[in-house]
């Protein structure tokens, strides 16, 4: 028999709250045993919690029977006060009862994705969830765990399998009906070459996605003592880098996460473009022009204590505006890191460049390495398709397609993935 | 009373090639069968191969079966159907000749000493403790501890024309009530159906509006070792139904055994009636209909997709609508016979039933439907029934080797909706899986496990040294595009020097082209050549699937215990226990293949897993 796992949903107590989940067989008989009653399901009442004659908590509990539940199992949650006696003292009465035991890490989406509640990329979805830090992962994130990729790539795989379903035809039951194959033979080439370039769209979409998940990376650079990680701090709003009068302090790359009006950002603060010989600072200034060439903006910065305009495709700001500083190119933006002028402008033309990039209202679907991979290797496959020199060699190119589209949800195969996404959740989830 | 090693019941296409099978093996058999003229007797379309079906001849053929070499010595025509889709599924298609096809199956199976073949009606199985230990006939009883039952249509047979029926496996032949004894048994029994078509007088037929159909010059057999009969190739002729004919049959639908509500088992939708047909296709204008003669010295023709179960009168009145039949006599009436089978998921890999040890099925009792099904099925559970009585290894054959394979895995996993037909799209390992291939992927097997007689193996070993001398030449001769280009041979100039190997895929580089550049190509016959051409052409994908290959047979090498109750299983859900009971997989590569299971629940079974002796499952 499938065990009954519990564990506690809700974060560390001292809380004001404190949710336990209890999933399996015996859910409802442990609340019948704690309650002495099973509410009516779907519902929050109120119960008191005894468990060896002793009163443990007076609780809001609901149930859900499977398998329309969250886990597919018969599923109960009791909402606690969240002392940590109190939390302690019922999940030690829960895995007490018959059958019951502490949950292992993911172990509930498993059992969720085990009774076909949810597909893979749900499962990713969820956990991306449970990390979102901005408006557009949280909105990203919702549509991934919602079943939209999964439905995308169920739709993509259907349409697979229709022009699959139709070379096979030609294959097999040529036979029959000698006209099936060649009537199918121009129009199939033509279907084949449309939809891989549809695909195209789709994958370059993917790294809008990936942005939006991973968070977009800028570059802060710049010669040394100009106010750089002045100004990563100032952005951040918190004092991440150190800061001082001496050139060279930065010695390695520092990342600082950022919100820019909903979408996630990582400030990059990187050590002073400068010639030296110091053996460690080298190193941090290779680092710093690695950083910024794989950085999807670069903010190149002066000081008013000594201008200078590099050629860049990246921002231009000159720091410490509140110093005079003489003609300075209009596009250049004057800012001061010590009294905080310009920066709201700063934070303005930030933003509207993460916009513009990420375009947050659109969620975006292929946020996952994964995902790119398997679309990527299906237009291969469907692009071999619309080439193939043979109908059979057509065929298999189109089955490969197709089982591209079923690896998103988990259609086909076991692979490791599965474990490395499981690991990913926290108890209780 | 005598003593048998294997007794095999039923002379179909599956008993004969598992008597062979097992005689192959040194077993003692009897094949016990209803009337004496049963073995060879092709109860429908006198037609031995096709597309996928052709694929198993061949592999019969390679693990040292029958079928092939007397479908060779019966043929009337052969052709290569598919010629132009790609060798993987090039398939070889034979017509015969009934009476030939009767008397070389007649003459192969006495070759074997140990084969005796017993004239009687098999009315029982004798079971000492749960095990088989013999049948009951109406000629007596017979001992052996193993048992394989082939009998084909005649479990619960009815045959309908119209609205009549009648007991029996096909016309003139009785049926069995042997189901009963199997549902006993405990194994699912459960109906299905199938059809005929109507046999014409080949004289009322006017041929001379007809358009022929020849066979293919180069003549193709099954069979390296295989004999021609020696009597020139016949066509077949062609013609077409109409809106008329289509009119005829709608106004009598609702006199059809099918349609007139007399039969609700599932038949084959591949192998439609000319009935299903104008209900499904209504919309097309005709449908190609052949007409195959049935014999050299044979007036009976037979219309090649015009299955039916209409009255007598309704045949009659649409085939003459037909052009070239308009005087055409009927000499046996189309039919419909439903019949019993037994669920395959109630069967081991080896096509023993797992509820009773000793008891093998193959053929049509197994749901499936054709000859060469049968037949490669028969191999199969005859060799298992000799090795179970002899104590010898037995013959598992996996997806990835053949398509017996693909087949015997489907039936025991999914078990069956419709009668179970052999395509190449059933197999996922299509590219390797070729007729072409069927020896070098088979005859080792089937040499290691005595089913290949000697002669055929030492043939195969000298082929497969010449097959390695040519595979060297080729990878030793080398051409820049250049050098090509100077004997007017285009390709595109990319400095790119190559194997002649690797030039073989290139559709310039011509075998005649090759035999110009390189001379030393003449010890390398025109065949060969082919069939290594075909290997360079797949080479790129075959090498992608081999990755596929060595997964599967991983899972392949995880053993689920056999008498493992899903149900125990942590983390399985209800609908996964379920499923996996009823399909009761041998591995966990087997348990990835059944209908709905989700990766979750192979991982639930992953700890209950034990590795097998990995020569095993290779
Ligand atoms: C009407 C009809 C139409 C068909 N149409 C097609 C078609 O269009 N295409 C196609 O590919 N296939 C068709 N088939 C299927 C094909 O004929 C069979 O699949 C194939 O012959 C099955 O082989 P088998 O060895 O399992 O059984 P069979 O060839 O049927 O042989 C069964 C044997 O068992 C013997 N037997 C039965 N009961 C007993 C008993 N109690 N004791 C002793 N002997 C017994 C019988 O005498 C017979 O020799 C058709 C079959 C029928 C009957
Ligand atoms: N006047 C003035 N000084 C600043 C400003 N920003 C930074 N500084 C000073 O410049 C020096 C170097 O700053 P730092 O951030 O370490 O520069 P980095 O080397 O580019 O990272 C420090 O002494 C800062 O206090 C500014 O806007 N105005
Ligand atoms: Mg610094």
């Amino acid at each position: 028999m499938t065990d009954t796992i519990a564990a506690l949903a809700s974060g560390r107590p001292p809380a004001a709250l404190a949710i336990i989940r209890i999933s399996g067989p015996a859910a409802l008989a442990v609340v019948q045993r704690l309650a002495g009653r099973v509410p009516p399901p779907r519902r929050l009442s109120l119960c008191r919690l005894h468990h060896a004659g002793q009163l443990l908590d007076e609780a809001l509990v609901a149930v859900f029977p499977g398998p329309a539940s969250a886990s597919g199992e018969d599923l109960a949650e009791l909402h606690l006060h969240g002392g940590p006696a109190v939390v302690a003292g019922v999940l030690d009465a829960v895995t007490a009862q018959p059958g019951v035991r502490l949950a292992e890490p993911g172990e509930y989406t498993r059992r969720a994705f085990a009774n076909g509640r949810m597909d893979l990329a749900q499962v990713e979805g969820l956990a991306d969830l449970v990390s979102a830090e901005t408006a557009s992962q949280r909105d990203q994130a919702l549509a991934l765990a919602g079943g939209a990729l999964g439905r995308l790539a169920d739709a993509w795989r259907e349409r697979c399998l229709n022009v699959l379903a139709e070379a096979e035809a030609g294959l097999d039951f040529a036979e029959d009906e000698a006209d099936v194959a060649e009537r199918l033979d121009e129009a199939a080439r033509e279907q084949l070459t449309a939809m891989a370039d549809e695909l195209a769209a789709v994958i370059a979409d993917a790294t809008r996605a990936m942005r939006i998940r991973d968070g977009l990376s800028i570059a802060v650079t710049g010669p040394p003592n100009v106010g750089k990680s002045s100004l990563v701090n100032a952005l951040a709003m918190r004092d991440v880098a150190i800061v001082t009068a001496i050139p060279g302090t930065t010695r390695d790359a520092i990342e600082v996460p950022i919100d820019l009006a909903g979408v996630a950002a990582v400030l990059i603060d990187t050590a002073g473009l400068r010639d030296t010989d110091d053996p460690v600072e080298a190193i941090g200034i290779a680092r710093a022009r690695a950083r910024a060439a794989a950085a999807d903006l670069v903010i190149s910065v002066s000081s008013a204590e000594a201008p200078a305009w590099p050629d860049t495709a990246g921002l231009r700001l000159l720091n410490k505006c509140d110093l005079a500083a003489p003609g300075v190119p209009p596009d250049v933006l004057r800012v001061s890191a010590a009294t905080g002028a310009g920066l709201p402008a700063l934070r303005d033309w930030l933003a509207d460049w993460a916009h513009r990039l990420t375009r947050p209202g659109e969620p975006a679907l292929l946020a996952h390495a994964r995902h790119r991979a398997a679309f990527a290797d299906a237009k291969a496959a469907l692009r071999d398709a619309a080439l193939a020199p043979e109908p059979v060699l057509r065929a298999e190119a189109l089955r490969l397609a197709a089982h591209a589209f079923g690896r998103i949800a988990g259609r086909v195969g076991v692979d490791d993935v599965l474990d490395r996404i499981f690991s990913r959740f926290c108890i209780g989830k | 009373m005598r003593e048998y090693d294997v007794i095999i019941v039923g002379a179909g296409h599956a008993g004969c090639e598992a008597a062979a099978a097992a005689a192959r093996r040194g077993a003692r058999v009897a094949l016990v069968t209803l009337r004496a003229d049963d073995p060879g007797t092709l109860s429908c379309n006198p037609a031995v191969g096709g597309i996928g079906k052709g694929h198993l001849v061949t592999e019969i053929d390679a693990l040292g079966g029958i079928m092939g070499r007397v479908t060779d010595a019966a043929r009337l025509q052969s052709r290569l159907l598919n010629r132009s889709k790609g060798p993987a599924v090039h398939g070889p298609r034979a017509q015969v000749d009934r009476a030939l096809y009767r008397a070389a199956m007649a003459a192969v199976l006495a070759e074997f000493p140990g084969l005796s073949i017993v004239t009687a009606a098999v009315e029982g199985l004798v079971l000492d403790q749960g095990r088989i230990t013999g049948v009951e006939t109406s000629a007596g009883h017979l001992a052996a501890p193993a048992v394989v039952l082939t009998t084909g249509t005649f479990l619960g047979g009815v045959m309908h024309i119209g609205s009549q029926r009648e007991a029996g496996g096909r016309v003139g032949a009785q049926a069995s009530d042997l189901g009963a004894a199997l549902r006993a048994m405990g194994l699912p029994v459960s109906r299905l159906k199938t059809g005929t078509p109507a046999r014409l007088d080949g004289r009322s037929i006017d041929w001379s509006v007809l358009e022929w159909q020849h066979g293919d010059g180069d003549d193709p057999r099954f069979s390296r070792f295989g004999q021609r009969n020696g009597h020139p190739p016949i066509p077949c002729a062609i013609t077409r139904t109409n809106a008329e004919t289509h009119r005829i049959i709608r106004d009598h639908l609702g006199e059809s055994a099918l349609y007139g509500g007399h039969i609700d088992s599932v038949g084959p939708r591949y192998c439609p009636s000319i009935e299903d047909k104008v209900v499904r296709f209504g919309d097309r204008d005709g449908h190609q209909i052949f007409l195959e003669p049935e014999g050299y010295d044979d007036i009976s023709i037979y219309p090649n997709g015009l299955s039916t179960s209409l009255p007598l009168h309704v045949q009659e009145k649409f085939i003459r609508s037909i052009r070239g039949l308009e005087q055409v006599a009927i000499m046996r009436p189309g039919y419909a016979i439903e019949y019993d089978h037994v669920d395959p998921r109630a069967l081991t890999p080896g096509l023993a039933a797992r509820a009773v040890p000793g008891l093998f099925l193959a053929g049509q009792i197994n749901g499936t439907t054709g000859y060469e099904e049968a037949a490669a099925q028969g191999l199969v559970a005859g060799a298992n029934a000799a090795a179970l009585a002899l104590g010898l290894p037995d013959l598992i054959v996996d997806r990835t080797q053949a398509y017996i394979g693909v087949m015997i895995d489907d039936l025991t996993l999914h078990g069956v909706a419709e009668p179970y037909r052999m395509f190449t799209s059933r197999a996922e390992y299509r590219l390797r899986l070729r007729a072409d291939n069927a020896d070098q992927r088979l005859t080792p097997l089937g040499e290691a496990l005595g089913l290949v007689p000697a002669a055929q193996a030492a043939a195969f070993a000298a082929e497969q040294a010449e097959r390695e001398r040519a595979r060297t030449l080729l990878n030793s001769l080398t051409a820049t595009p250049h050098q090509l280009a100077s004997h007017g041979i285009e390709v595109r100039q990319d400095g790119q020097s190559r194997s002649l190997f690797e030039w073989l895929r290139f559709p310039a580089v011509t075998h005649e082209a090759a035999r110009r550049v390189w001379p030393e190509l003449a010890t390398v016959s025109d065949d060969l050549l082919a069939s290594l051409a075909v290997d360079a052409n797949y080479a790129a994908y075959i090498a992608r699937q081999e990755a596929e290959v060595a997964a599967l047979r991983r899972d392949e090498a995880l053993a689920l215990p056999a008498g493992l109750d899903f149900a125990t299983v942590a983390g399985l859900s209800k609908e996964m226990v379920e499923r996996l009971s009823r399909a009761r997989p041998q591995t966990l590569g087997a348990a990835s293949r059944v209908p709905g299971i989700t990766p979750a629940a192979l991982i639930a079974l992953l700890p209950h897993t034990s590795r097998r002796n990995p020569e095993l499952a290779a």
